[in-house]
């Protein structure tokens, strides 16, 4: 890794390339694209959480003027049930969702017949007259219940996650203090502020089948369209447009989908569906949900001796494309920043009569994080040192470096690339005045005002591989297009990868058009997820961008009567080193055709890290807490565009601040959904999050790609939930005594009810 | 399903004669009977405030007003926002403090804060936070939204 490498538009705050069309209305998003004589589909949904279906009359439905058909199971019994895209144990298959229910219902929202109408009202109308009878059957709703049954041969327990290594019953046995909790986390979603949709089209002249509205990972959903509908891979194209928040939730491949797809391949006619936000709130993937039963022994220091964790995973009423994704880097990353010499988890994934579920933002490790340091808080009160202190005292240290974790996720080894947690730890008490800020709540709590500081650490994973691939070719006109398979769901990739090969090509990044998501436009692509782009596409660009310059020079060359050796690039110019002629890059693509290719391989994540530090106040007459201060300290490996970071980190921060607080969805004993509107689903406004401070660092780029780069998607959200709940058990002067998330003001007043008086 | 009435959207100065049912939402109206997609869907049951558009210089979400309730009243949308190429300042405030990602909530935002501004040049910053409120974003986290549209309301006032 060479500092200089990317040269001087990496690493500054340059405006968004996506901005214009956002902020002028042009946006293509979903709902925005229509076609000529399109239908509209609305989705028949399961009212009752678990039932036998008996019967379903769509003659109503069908007598409605502008109805053109009703589909029920039968109608799409030639497609196989949606399959896995990672971390898919064969063990979890029987539970795999068919894009209409079959013979049973299994949650509330469950789609279970499809209306195509020529106007989304009278689809609507239609589909409330879709008569569908059932047979009501027990529903279960808690996860770490005893399993029950899924159908008249299978458990609600699929498969057990077992990670771990060293000899934990040897190191309980050693053991000065055994720490024990009992934690759980909420059932939140990424909930972007676009719904769903889809549109796909059927071009009979060509054989094609068009699927508009695609996002995150086009060509593996493109691949599975075709293999589920029984087409080749080159009959069916996927085109991302614009892409209104990923989180994780957007851009699976989901029932509807297919339904869109397999509707226009039938009527041939275009097929457009749009969810309502009822539909999304029950029907769009939910994640989290989880109940840890975590021991840790621990020596007379506060040293972790070792860790063995039970945990309930509520995966809802399916298992969809994400599998064991979820338990999985839960279990695989809870021990993060430290040194833990013998270590046991056991993941149980259970299902329930709920909504199905998939990602979210930092996946299993906004989890584990909350688990993992409220233990760390745990064992500072155990053994009577500060909550900075235990963690100093168990970090892995930069000497370690790269450091084998022992577990492995997504298919690859946890080794930590680089890093100096407890560099960035000082660095962040120094900037942050952790003491004072400690000292400051507690002289508030003296004068009877609930006031109190939280920290939380944490190692996020970045850059999941395999490979991406990326071309970039120079055009006449002066402009230069690099063309991914990777996606864009907002968060900026466009301007970061223009930034990555101007850098590289020693041009302006406002001449640089990134095209990605179209399947239409390179043959494969890994798509945006896991905090991926910046790291996989971003080296494949770098790449793709020097083999191109070193093509332009090398062409540049004879024409400029030189060698390459004699010549840069900068400006959008072909320059002599030592001065003289000079040629635009605009000029030479009239005279030779000019593509870079660059292709990056690499099966080991990369490893960024950080300090959250939250400051709350809470209201004990009402509850309610509120976040006063929050900041963030996260090194990045090498930042190529600051800006687009720190909102990447306030963003994921106002999220799991949602989790921590606001954010959860309820279902009552007969698996009813609670949460199913904005006035029930409570997100954070601007009156609940807080300037979002960040101290970004550079201190340890990652060693595996050329530019140094590690991901930013996900640090802001990691340890949201953990540092507010620490800040809350000091705010109350109850350490330990949250427990769950979210930390709901009816929780918090129960708690308050049992505290001492002052 | 009921008759049809025709109807008159005004929207960014230009007439809109459609024809629809007493039960479309304006925002439909705006979007598929007119044309104009910029304003967007997010809830439809007036929370998010992503559909938010100036009916008669108010903010109104406008999936919580019928279409026909808007006959003959003037609309604006983020579509009318810009004067040809240039950007209104509070667009450029956007751009400016990266107070998008996605940009799906955008529009709502720009035209909350522009109706509002409109009307009280001088709002304080409590009474300017309380209102952003009414508006969800799920990418930034607010205070870049906050910091834009302080930033422009400066640029609107102008020079005292």
């Amino acid at each position: 890794m060479s500092k200089d490498a990317g040269g001087t538009v990496i690493g500054r705050s340059v405006p968004r390339l996506e901005d214009r069309p956002l902020l002028t209305g042009q946006g293509r998003f979903a709902a925005n694209i229509s076609f000529p004589g399109q239908l509209h589909m609305r989705v028949v949904r399961s009212a009752v959480a678990h039932g036998k279906l008996t019967g379903l009359d769509a003659s109503a439905a069908l007598n409605v003027p502008g109805v053109h058909a009703v589909w029920t199971a039968a109608d799409v019994a030639h497609i196989p049930p949606i399959g896995f895209r990672l971390t898919g144990l064969t063990e979890l298959e029987p539970y795999r969702q068919y894009v209409l229910a079959r013979d049973r219902v299994r949650y509330v929202g469950e789609p279970v017949a499809a209306v195509f109408a020529s106007d989304p009202y009278i689809a609507e109308d239609a589909a409330d007259l879709v008569d569908v009878r059932t047979e009501d059957l027990p529903s279960i709703i808690d996860a770490a219940e005893q399993p029950g049954f899924y159908d008249d041969e299978r458990r609600t327990e699929p498969a057990i996650i077992r990670k771990g290594y060293g000899d934990v019953d040897a190191a309980f046995a050693q053991a000065q203090h055994i720490v024990e909790l009992e934690l759980s986390i909420g059932r939140h979603s990424g909930v972007p502020i676009e719904t769903r949709g889809v549109i796909a089209t059927y071009d009979e002249e060509r054989d094609v089948l068009a699927m508009y509205g695609a996002a995150k990972v086009p060509h593996w959903n493109r691949d599975s369209i075709a293999m589920m509908l029984g087409r080749k891979l080159e009959t069916v194209q996927l085109f991302e447009g614009h892409v209104g928040g990923g989180f994780g939730i957007r851009g699976e491949l989901y029932p509807e989908d297919l339904l869109a797809c397999a509707a226009a391949l039938k009527f041939r006619k275009p097929v457009k569906w749009i969810e309502d936000r009822r539909e999304h709130l029950i029907a769009a993937n939910h994640s989290r949900q989880q109940r840890h039963k975590i021991r840790a022994a621990v020596d007379d220091h506060g040293r972790i001796l070792g860790l063995d964790d039970t945990f309930f995973h509520d995966n809802g009423a399916y298992m969809r494309t994400h599998a064991a994704t979820v338990p999985d880097l839960a279990a695989a990353m809870l021990p993060g920043p430290y040194i833990v010499p013998a270590y046991r988890a056991h993941g149980h994934i259970r299902l329930t009569n709920k909504t199905p579920c998939g990602t979210y933002r930092a996946p299993g490790r906004y989890e584990s994080t909350f688990v993992r340091e409220r233990l760390m808080d745990a064992i500072a009160q155990r053994i009577q040192v500060d909550r900075l202190e235990i963690r100093r005292r168990n970090l892995i240290a930069k000497e370690q470096m790269p450091y084998d974790a022992r577990t492995a996720t997504l298919g690859t080894d946890i080794i930590y690339d680089s890093g100096d947690y407890a560099g960035l730890l000082r660095r962040v008490d120094r900037h942050y005045g952790l003491a004072r800020a400690i000292a400051r709540a507690e002289q508030r709590r003296s004068t009877g005002v609930l006031a109190g500081v939280g920290l939380a650490m944490f190692v996020e994973k970045s850059g999941l591989g395999p490979s991406d691939l990326v071309r970039i070719t120079l055009h006449a006109d002066g402009t230069t297009e690099v063309v991914t398979g990777s996606a864009s769901v907002g968060q900026g990739m466009e301007t970061a990868m223009a930034q990555i090969c101007a850098g590289a090509l020693g041009i302006d990044y406002a001449t640089v058009r990134v095209i990605h998501g179209q399947t239409d436009r390179i043959e494969r692509g890994g798509g945006a997820y896991a905090s991926r782009v910046t790291v996989m596409t971003g080296e494949a660009t770098h790449r793709a961008a020097c083999d191109l310059r070193a093509k332009a020079l090398a062409a540049a060359a004879p024409l400029m009567q030189t060698t390459p050796d004699r010549l840069t690039i900068a400006g959008g110019v072909i320059t002599r080193v030592n001065g003289g002629a000079s040629m635009p890059l605009a000029e030479l693509a009239r005279i030779v055709s000019l593509t870079g290719e660059g292709i990056f391989e690499y099966k080991h994540m990369v490893y960024p890290y950080g300090v959250h530090i939250a400051e709350v106040l809470v209201d004990a007459e009402s509850g309610g807490v509120t976040v006063e201060r929050y900041f963030v300290g996260y090194d990045i490996g090498r930042a190529v565009n600051p800006m687009l970071i720190e909102g990447q980190i306030a963003g994921g921060v106002a999220q799991g601040i949602g989790g921590a607080l606001y954010e959860d969805f309820r279902y009552a004993e007969n698996g009813e959904p609670l949460s199913v509107s904005f006035a029930d689903y409570l997100m954070p406004t601007a009156h609940e999050i807080p300037r979002i401070e960040l101290l970004l660092t550079e201190d340890a780029p990652s060693p595996l790609n050329s530019l140094g780069l590690k991901g930013a998607g996900e640090g802001g959200a990691n340890a949201a939930g953990a540092a507010i709940a620490s800040a809350v058990d000091d705010a109350i002067g109850l350490p330990g005594a949250i427990t769950e998330l979210p930390i709901t003001p009816q929780r918090l007043k129960a708690l308050l009810r049992g505290l001492p008086p002052h | 399903m009921s008759k049809k009435q025709p109807i008159t959207l005004n929207i960014n100065n230009r007439d809109h004669k459609i024809e629809v049912e007493p039960r479309k939402t304006l925002v439909d109206a705006i979007r598929d009977d007119c044309g104009q997609t910029g304003t967007h869907i997010g809830c439809e049951h007036g929370i998010c405030g992503a559909c938010t558009v100036l009916v008669d210089g108010e903010p109104v979400r406008s999936c919580l007003m019928f279409a026909v309730q808007a006959d003959g009243k003037t609309i604006r949308t983020v579509e009318g926002l810009a004067n040809g190429d240039e950007l209104h300042p509070m667009q450029k405030a956007f751009m400016d403090h990266h107070g998008l990602q996605c940009g799906f909530c955008t529009p709502g935002f720009l035209m909350l804060a522009v109706g509002v501004l409109e009307r009280e040049p001088d709002i304080s910053d409590e009474d300017l936070l309380d209102v952003l409120s009414s508006n969800l974003c799920r990418c930034t986290g607010y205070q870049n939204i906050i910091k834009a549209v302080r930033a422009a309301a400066a640029e609107m006032r102008g020079p005292r």
